[in-house]
C-alpha cells in the first residue's frame, strides 16, 4: 500500500498500523505517525520498512487542570478536538500551525509554530512534560528537569527520538472563542517586511499571504493579516461551532493548478482587500485554519503531488535577502497558490527547532522534473545566508545542504546515538537527510 | 471542572435534557464505543464503563471527566466471563444510583478465513457475540426494568452484516443476524412495559477493529455513528443503520436473488 506525505509525494510502500493502545503497538516498528500533515517524507518509514504505527486513535485526554491550564493527554490528540472540548470553556493551544488537523505528538515533533511566534515561540515552549518510547522498549518520562537532553531533542526532532506516547501541554486562556482581524494590502516586499515588524509589536498573532508570481516594482506584494482573541464585549454571543469541510473526492487533474489559474486567484484575493487596514470580527477557523475549510486540499495538485518549501533567512540583511530569494522563485515561475511569510521570534529549545528570528517564507511547489534543482537552489541562498530549512515540509534537501545549514545537527545525532545506538527509530526523511 | 460555559457547542441530539442520565457502556473504551461515551460526557451525563482492563478503563473514564461528564467510573467485566455479568452491573448501578442506559459495543472480529482455520478461535467468537451478549443484556434488563429508571434503554450494537448471510462474514454475520432477532423479539416483549431496544446496525466504520481491512465506498466514522446513536436513543428509535446510507445498501443486497449472492464477493 502507497503511505505519503500531505504533498503526496514521495510515496513508500508501508502500512499504518492504527490502534488506541499506542504504547503496544510502538514495540516493534520504526517510526510513529500523526495525521500525516507533514509534507514531505518525515512521517513516511524508510524504504525497507513496511509499517508504522498511527497514533490517531491514541486521543484520550488524560487530565485537565482548570486552575493552571495543564493538559495530559495522548499523543494522538488532535487540534480538531482540541477545539471542540477546550475553546467552549475559554482556552485554547497556545501555539498552533495552519491546520486543525494535527497530533500533539506531532506538534511536539515538529516543534511546530504560528502567527504568534514573535511572541510566544514554539509549542516546545509549552509543553512540561513527555512520555516516550525509547529504542530499546522502555518508557521514558523527560522534562526540562527529567532527561533535559532527551526533552530538547525531542522538540522538533521530527519523532527519531523515541515514540512520542503522551505530551503535557499549558493550554492559553482565551477572553472569547472570536478573533478580531485585521487586513491590509501590501504593496511590496520591503513594505511587507516593515509592516511585518511594526504590526508585531502590536499583535500577538500576525501572518502574510505573498503573490509568488507578482515581479518587478510589485514584487513579493500581498496581504498582511493581523489578529488577537476578542475580548468578550466585542465577540459574537454565539460559538463559532467548526464548519464541516468540503471534501475534494479525487485528484483534479495536475494542471489545473496552473500558472494563469494560479495567477487569476492570486490577483483576485489580492484585491479582495482594501489598500487600507480594516478591521473585522471573525471564526478563529477562518483566521487560523483557512485551507482547512476544504477537506483533501492536497488533491488539487494532482497526481503528481507538491512539495512545499519553508525556510527562515536570518534578521541580518533580511530585507536584501527576502528580496533576492523572491526573485529565485519568481524566475522559476513556478506556480504557488499560497506564499507565506512571517517574522520568527528567539529560537526555543528544542535541538533542532525551526525558527529563527528573521523572516520565513513558506510556498507550494507543484512536483515536476525541475522542483529538485529549485529546491537546491534555494538551498543554497538560504546556506549563503546562514538560514535554514523546515523539516515538517521537506521532501528533496541534499544531505550535504542540511548538514551545511544546521551547525545544531552533530549536538541532535549525538543524542539520538545515546539513546538509539542502533538506529531503530528512524524515518525516509533521517535515512535521507542523516544517513541512518 | 470550575469551567465557563459563556459560549457553549450545540447540544447534540433532538433533545435538550435537564437531567444527566446514568449510562452505562460495555466496550467504550474503544471504537465506537468511545465516540458514544465522549458524546454523552459532552452533554454531562454520568457514565460508567465496564471492560477487562482497569488501566485502560481508568484512562478512559478521565478522558470522559475531563470532557464534561458529570460522573466517569468503571467496572471490572468480562464479556468473556458471563457469571461476573450480575456483578459488574451491580456495581455499575450503585456507582450511579440507578441505571437509565445500557450501551454493549463490545463484540469479537475476525476474518472468515481465520475462522474458517482456528476452531478454538470460531467457538470464542460465536460464544461472545451471541451467547455471552444475550447473557449480558438479560441481566442488564433486570437493572433497567427496575423502578427509577427514566425511559429505560438497551442500546446493543449489532450489525449489518447480520442482514444477510454473505461470503466474507458468515460465522460473524450469523451472530449479529441471532443478536438482531434477540433484539427485536425484547422490543416485541418488553416495549409495553416502558422498555425500549434499539439495535444498532453499523456499516463499515474505520476504527481498529476494522484496521487493515479494505475499505468500502460509504466508510463512516465512529463520531458520526455516535452523534446518531445518541439521537435514537434520545429518541427510542428500534433500529439505527450507521451511516444512514447502509439501511439502502442492505435493502438493496436483502433483495439480492441466491444466484448473484453466490457469485459476488460482498
Amino acid at each position: 500500500m502507497a503511505l505519503t506525505g500531505w504533498g503526496r509525494v514521495p510515496s513508500v510502500d508501508a502500512r499504518e498500523i492504527r490502534s488506541e493502545n499506542l504504547t503496544a503497538i510502538t514495540e516493534h516498528v520504526p517510526l510513529t505517525r500523526g495525521l500525516g500533515r507533514a509534507y514531505g517524507d518525515a512521517a513516511l518509514p524508510a524504504r525497507g520498512d513496511p509499517v508504522v504505527a498511527a497514533s490517531p486513535l491514541a486521543d484520550r485526554i488524560l487530565a485537565f487542570d482548570a486552575a493552571t491550564g495543564l493538559l495530559h493527554a495522548e499523543a494522538g490528540f488532535s487540534l480538531n478536538q482540541l477545539y471542540r472540548v477546550f475553546l467552549p470553556r475559554g482556552w485554547f493551544t497556545p501555539v498552533t500551525p495552519g491546520t486543525r488537523f494535527v497530533t500533539l505528538g506531532g506538534m511536539v515533533a515538529a516543534d511546530v509554530h504560528g502567527k504568534n511566534h514573535h511572541r510566544d515561540g514554539c509549542i516546545g515552549e509549552h509543553v512540561t512534560q513527555l512520555s516516550l518510547r525509547v529504542a530499546d522498549g522502555r518508557i521514558v518520562t523527560c522534562s526540562r528537569e527529567q532527561e533535559p537532553d532527551l526533552f530538547r531533542a525531542t522538540l522538533g526532532g521530527m519523532g527519531l527520538t523515541g515514540h512520542i506516547l503522551e505530551v503535557t501541554l499549558r493550554l492559553a486562556r482565551v477572553p472569547s472563542p472570536w478573533i478580531v482581524r485585521e487586513s491590509e494590502r501590501i504593496p511590496d516586499i520591503d513594505a511587507f517586511i516593515d509592516r511585518l515588524k511594526t504590526a508585531a509589536r502590536q499583535w500577538p498573532m500576525t501572518v502574510g499571504w505573498i503573490d509568488g508570481r507578482a515581479r518587478g516594482g510589485s514584487l513579493g506584494r500581498g496581504v498582511l493579516l493581523c489578529g488577537r482573541w476578542a475580548e468578550p464585549h466585542e465577540a459574537a454571543r454565539t460559538f463559532p461551532a467548526l464548519r464541516s469541510t468540503v471534501p475534494v473526492p479525487f485528484d483534479l487533474p495536475a494542471g489545473m493548478l496552473n500558472p494563469t489559474v494560479v495567477r487569476l486567484f492570486n490577483t483576485a484575493y489580492y484585491h479582495r482587500f482594501s489598500a487600507a487596514p480594516r478591521r473585522s470580527l471573525v471564526r478563529p477557523e477562518s483566521f487560523l485554519y483557512p485551507l482547512d475549510a476544504i477537506g483533501s486540499w492536497n488533491r488539487g495538485y494532482g497526481r503528481r503531488g507538491f512539495v512545499q518549501y519553508q525556510c527562515v533567512l536570518p534578521e541580518a540583511g533580511v530585507r536584501g535577502s527576502v528580496r533576492a530569494f523572491m526573485e529565485i522563485v519568481a524566475g522559476h515561475g513556478r506556480a504557488s497558490f499560497l506564499s507565506v511569510i512571517k517574522d520568527c521570534g528567539e529560537q526555543g529549545a528544542g535541538t533542532l527547532s525551526f525558527p529563527l528570528p528573521g523572516i520565513s517564507i513558506a510556498m507550494d511547489i507543484p512536483y515536476d522534473r525541475v522542483t529538485q534543482t529549485l529546491v537546491d537552489q534555494m538551498n543554497r541562498f538560504v546556506i549563503e545566508q546562514g538560514g535554514r530549512i523546515y523539516l515538517a515540509k521537506d521532501a528533496l534537501t541534499r544531505a550535504d545542504d542540511f548538514r551545511a545549514m544546521e551547525p545544531r545537527l552533530n549536538r541532535f545525532l549525538e543524542v539520538r546515538r545515546a539513546w538509539d545506538a542502533d538506529g531503530r527509530i528512524r524515518s525516509a526523511q533521517s535515512v535521507r537527510l542523516f544517513g541512518w | 471542572m470550575g469551567c465557563r460555559r459563556t459560549h457553549s457547542q450545540r447540544p447534540v441530539g433532538s433533545v435538550v435534557r435537564m437531567v444527566a442520565r446514568r449510562t452505562v457502556v460495555l466496550g467504550g473504551t474503544k471504537g465506537m464505543g468511545r465516540a458514544l461515551s465522549r458524546l454523552m460526557a459532552s452533554r454531562g451525563d454520568r457514565v460508567c464503563l465496564l471492560g477487562r482492563d482497569a488501566v485502560e478503563l481508568a484512562k478512559s473514564a478521565d478522558d470522559l471527566t475531563a470532557r464534561g461528564a458529570s460522573h466517569a467510573g468503571f467496572a471490572l467485566c468480562d464479556l468473556d466471563v458471563p457469571r461476573g455479568f450480575a456483578g459488574a452491573l451491580a456495581k455499575a448501578s450503585q456507582q450511579l444510583s440507578g441505571i437509565d442506559v445500557v450501551v454493549v459495543t463490545a463484540a469479537a472480529f475476525a476474518t472468515q478465513a481465520q475462522l474458517e482455520s482456528d476452531r478454538d478461535r470460531l467457538q470464542y467468537l460465536l460464544g461472545l457475540n451471541f451467547t455471552n451478549t444475550i447473557l449480558f443484556c438479560e441481566t442488564a434488563r433486570e437493572h433497567l426494568m427496575q423502578a427509577g429508571s427514566v425511559n429505560p434503554t438497551l442500546c446493543v450494537f449489532s450489525s449489518v452484516a447480520g442482514d444477510r448471510g454473505r461470503k466474507p462474514v458468515v460465522f460473524y454475520g450469523a451472530t449479529k443476524a441471532g443478536l438482531s432477532r434477540y433484539l427485536e423479539g425484547l422490543d416485541h416483549r418488553f416495549a409495553s412495559r416502558g422498555l425500549r431496544v434499539i439495535c444498532v446496525k453499523p456499516g463499515f466504520v474505520r476504527t481498529s477493529m476494522t484496521d487493515g481491512l479494505p475499505e468500502p465506498p460509504f466508510a463512516g466514522d465512529p463520531d458520526a455513528v455516535a452523534v446518531r446513536v445518541l439521537t435514537a436513543i434520545d429518541r427510542g428509535t428500534p433500529v439505527v443503520y450507521a451511516p444512514p446510507v447502509w439501511a439502502l445498501i442492505m435493502a438493496v443486497i436483502r433483495l439480492l436473488p441466491r444466484a448473484i449472492m453466490r457469485r459476488v464477493d460482498f
